[in-house]
């Protein structure tokens, strides 16, 4: 697809340069905007297509796990891409990048066509796949707040070069530089609040619930606050 | 007769034109959509190629078929072989260029999530390419199959069969149901054919039509060879498609001599050379043709007297006559002066030594000297429209016509020549389209008076067939006979020289004896 100008990327200990492309590519997940489903194969046919490209077999208990994983039904196994929803269609561009094992995902904003609802929705499962907490996972977006509440940790990229590389508190605490401290300011507020703990909640979340009482409220966020420099 | 009563009593004819078409366009068409598909993915592949690669099989395509026919025939010959390799070069350009778009059109972000799961080239193409650009592939292959069918037609005219004999015969004999013989059949070909691929293109998915595909295919084929296998010959005859109808043709002939020959019908410019290469074993060749001589053929004796004399003579509408009664005279100066040696000479002049028509026409001319113009018959406001049959030595009389009336007379000419058969000339002639055209007594009586040999006593003398040939002419049709040229161009059954020696064959009689012989 795209070769590097200079470098090379090292994947369990072994540069990229050593392994022939596609045998590369094989072994990592891909995931991409357009999800690139193949509108003549069934959905079943779509997942399983990795295993048949590399001469392996997609058993029928990981295909029903993968489906499941991914909060698919397994009646639209049958069906094809065209009769799915746009975030039906990423659930199971998901599942099929997670269909070979790959230890390695490539998500390139995935869920940047969806609505915000079915984004929402998306991303709160994502997060919840126990199976993807063991992979590493490249995720690029240009949703602030998507970066923040999937990633461990974020690199901002500006003028192809990275600008800060750290977790979400370190960029929110300690921006590296003034592009990064400005580039959040709009968002500050809002993240800050999305990454504080409260009990097993966010400060957001804490906030939404009807359950809590209104000065429980304005307490916690006092003392929250505290900490917070704009 | 009626069309349906044609078909029926023609209907083996009719099938076994039928499955000859069809077998044309079913191998031409295989081959042409297994290359064409191989073609078009390659030019996605290497795409600085692409443009010229489709720009060459556009040229191809604008090639008229039956010019590609004749360039095709010094390299592979007559018969099956060039036929399919001229529908395969006419099917190509829809088959590339839509396996070409079709690939190209797929959305680029398949293409970039199936390369990044790691599918190689090959996989690439197999898994996503094709399967998406199949549709378009198909409509590409339909278009090709029904223009395939149309051009199919044409190969009658370099002995491959097909419905095209049919059609071709048709038009010589100007028999508008045989005509529509062929052509009927034909439509309805492309019309299945066409029919076919969509099914299959609706319903490619299903495997159950692809075999129902497949083995009618293989049965077609089954059925083809198998009818093939039992039509056993010695010899094969090249005759020309108004010969086998025409009443002195190859029926009369077959009747009184008994020949069971396997016929290649072909165009008469061929025959002589077909029989030459070796393609074909027996011709109805022309007595006087330049050819014989070139290519050392034998004509066989006539032994039971079956052709009558062909003295050559020009036709007038009398009109013309009337108007213009000095062409008498003029066609009185040519009255007997040419003999069958001098006209075979001419003829070779053009068809061995490959000299332009004028040129020749005008040399003779200067012989018996006559100082003619080498351009004339080009008027664009002629009073005279000169016309002729479409073989040479018929081009070289309508020529010499020209040149000598312009010269005696201050008439000015055109040449209308090469109609396609007997009776569609002498329509011409018969409705003032054209005013005069050479003509042979034999042919005059047997296919435009449509008589009988037994019809009168001395059916081989030359003097009383011109003078019932010129009063039944005048009588019935209005047209004047002129004085004949003085060459009787006789049809003849020819064969390779050496060929006729080693089989002892010098007459038909004895061409017969042999071909019943076990």
């Amino acid at each position: 697809m795209i070769e590097p100008d200079s470098g090379d990327i090292e994947i369990g200990e072994k540069s990229n340069q050593l392994i022939e492309k596609h045998i590369l590519r094989r072994n990592i997940g891909y995931v991409i905007q357009d999800v690139g489903l193949l509108p003549h194969l069934t959905i079943e046919q779509n997942i399983s297509l990795v295993n048949r490209i590399d001469r392996k077999v997609l058993t029928h208990e990981k295909l029903n796990e993968l489906i499941e994983l991914t909060g698919l039904s397994t009646d639209l196994l049958e069906k094809y891409p065209s009769q799915l929803s746009g975030g039906q269609q990423q659930r199971v561009g998901i599942a099929r990048a997670l269909a070979n094992d790959p230890n390695l995902i490539l998500m390139d904003e995935p869920f940047s066509a969806l609505d915000n609802i079915t984004r929402n929705e998306l991303q709160d499962d994502f997060l919840n796949i126990p199976l993807l907490k063991e992979k590493t996972i490249v995720m690029v977006t240009h949703d602030v707040q998507e970066a923040f509440k999937l990633g461990d940790r974020i690199a901002l990229l500006d003028q192809g070069e990275i600008q800060h590389f750290g977790t979400p508190a370190e960029f929110l605490t300690n921006p590296a530089n003034d592009f990064v401290s400005s580039f959040l300011s709009k968002d500050r507020l809002i993240l800050f609040l999305q990454n504080q703990k409260i009990g097993n909640k966010t400060a957001a979340e804490f906030l939404k619930d009807d359950t809590i009482e209104t000065d429980e409220k304005r307490n916690r966020l006092a003392e929250i606050l505290s900490n917070y420099q704009p | 007769m009626s069309f349906w009563e044609f078909v029926i009593s023609h209907w083996d004819e009719v099938v076994d034109q039928t499955a000859q078409h069809l077998k044309l366009t079913m191998i031409s068409m295989m081959i042409a959509s297994l290359v064409g598909i191989l073609i078009g993915v390659l030019i996605t592949r290497i795409e600085k190629v692409a443009s010229i690669t489709l720009g060459f099989v556009g040229v191809i395509q604008t090639i008229p078929s039956l010019a590609l026919l004749g360039f095709l025939l010094p390299i592979v010959g007559i018969g099956t072989t060039p036929a399919i390799i001229a529908l395969f070069l006419y099917a190509l350009l829809p088959i590339v260029r839509n396996t070409y778009t079709g690939i190209k059109g797929i959305e680029p972000s398949i293409k970039e999530a199936s390369a990044g799961m790691g599918m190689t080239q090959r996989q690439l193409l197999r898994y996503v390419e094709l399967p998406l650009a199949f549709p378009v592939i198909l409509a590409g292959i339909r278009t090709s199959a029904v223009i395939n069918v149309g051009v199919a037609t044409l190969c009658a005219l370099i002995a491959a069969g097909g419905l095209g004999e049919f059609i071709f015969r048709g038009i010589s004999l100007n028999n508008t149901q045989m005509i529509l013989a062929g052509a009927i059949p034909a439509s309805i070909l492309a019309i299945l054919l066409d029919g076919t691929l969509g099914l299959i293109q609706r319903f490619y998915r299903s495997k159950a039509l692809w075999l129902t595909f497949f083995s009618l295919t293989l049965i077609l084929f089954g059925l083809n060879i198998f009818s093939k296998a039992d039509k056993e010959s010695k010899l094969v005859a090249g005759f020309n498609s108004e010969f086998i109808e025409r009443a002195d043709g190859y029926m009369g002939l077959h009747s009184m001599y008994n020949l069971p020959f396997e016929i290649k019908e072909m165009e008469i410019a061929l025959m002589y050379r077909a029989l030459y290469n070796g393609d074909v074993d027996v011709i109805d060749g022309f007595s006087t043709d330049g050819r014989i001589k070139e290519f050392n053929l034998k004509s066989l004796i006539d032994d039971k007297g079956y052709f009558p004399p062909y003295y050559a003579v020009p036709l007038l509408n009398i009109n013309t006559l009337n108007k213009y009664p000095e062409l008498s005279q003029c066609f009185q100066i040519l009255a007997g002066q040419m003999s069958d040696s001098l006209m075979a000479a001419l003829n070779f002049e053009i068809d061995g030594n490959k000299r332009s028509l004028n040129a020749v026409a005008n040399e003779y001319l200067r012989s018996i000297n006559i100082f003619a113009n080498k351009n004339a018959g080009s008027s664009d406001v002629p009073d005279l429209v000169i016309g002729s049959k479409a073989f040479t030595e018929n081009f070289l009389l309508a020529h010499i016509f020209a040149q000598l009336i312009e010269n005696k007379t201050k008439l000015k000419t055109k040449l209308q020549i090469g109609f396609g058969g007997t009776k569609l000339v002498f329509d011409a002639l018969r409705f003032g389209e054209i005013d005069i055209y050479p003509e042979y007594t034999g042919t005059a009586y047997l296919v435009l008076l449509n008589k009988q040999p037994g019809d009168i006593e001395n059916f081989n003398d030359p003097q009383s067939l011109l003078s019932i040939v010129s009063e039944d002419l005048a009588n019935l049709h209005d047209i004047e006979v002129m004085p004949p040229l003085g060459f009787n161009n006789t049809f003849a059954l020819m064969m390779r020289q050496e060929h006729s020696d080693s089989l002892k064959i010098s007459t038909i009689s004895e061409l017969s004896d042999y071909l019943r012989r076990d």
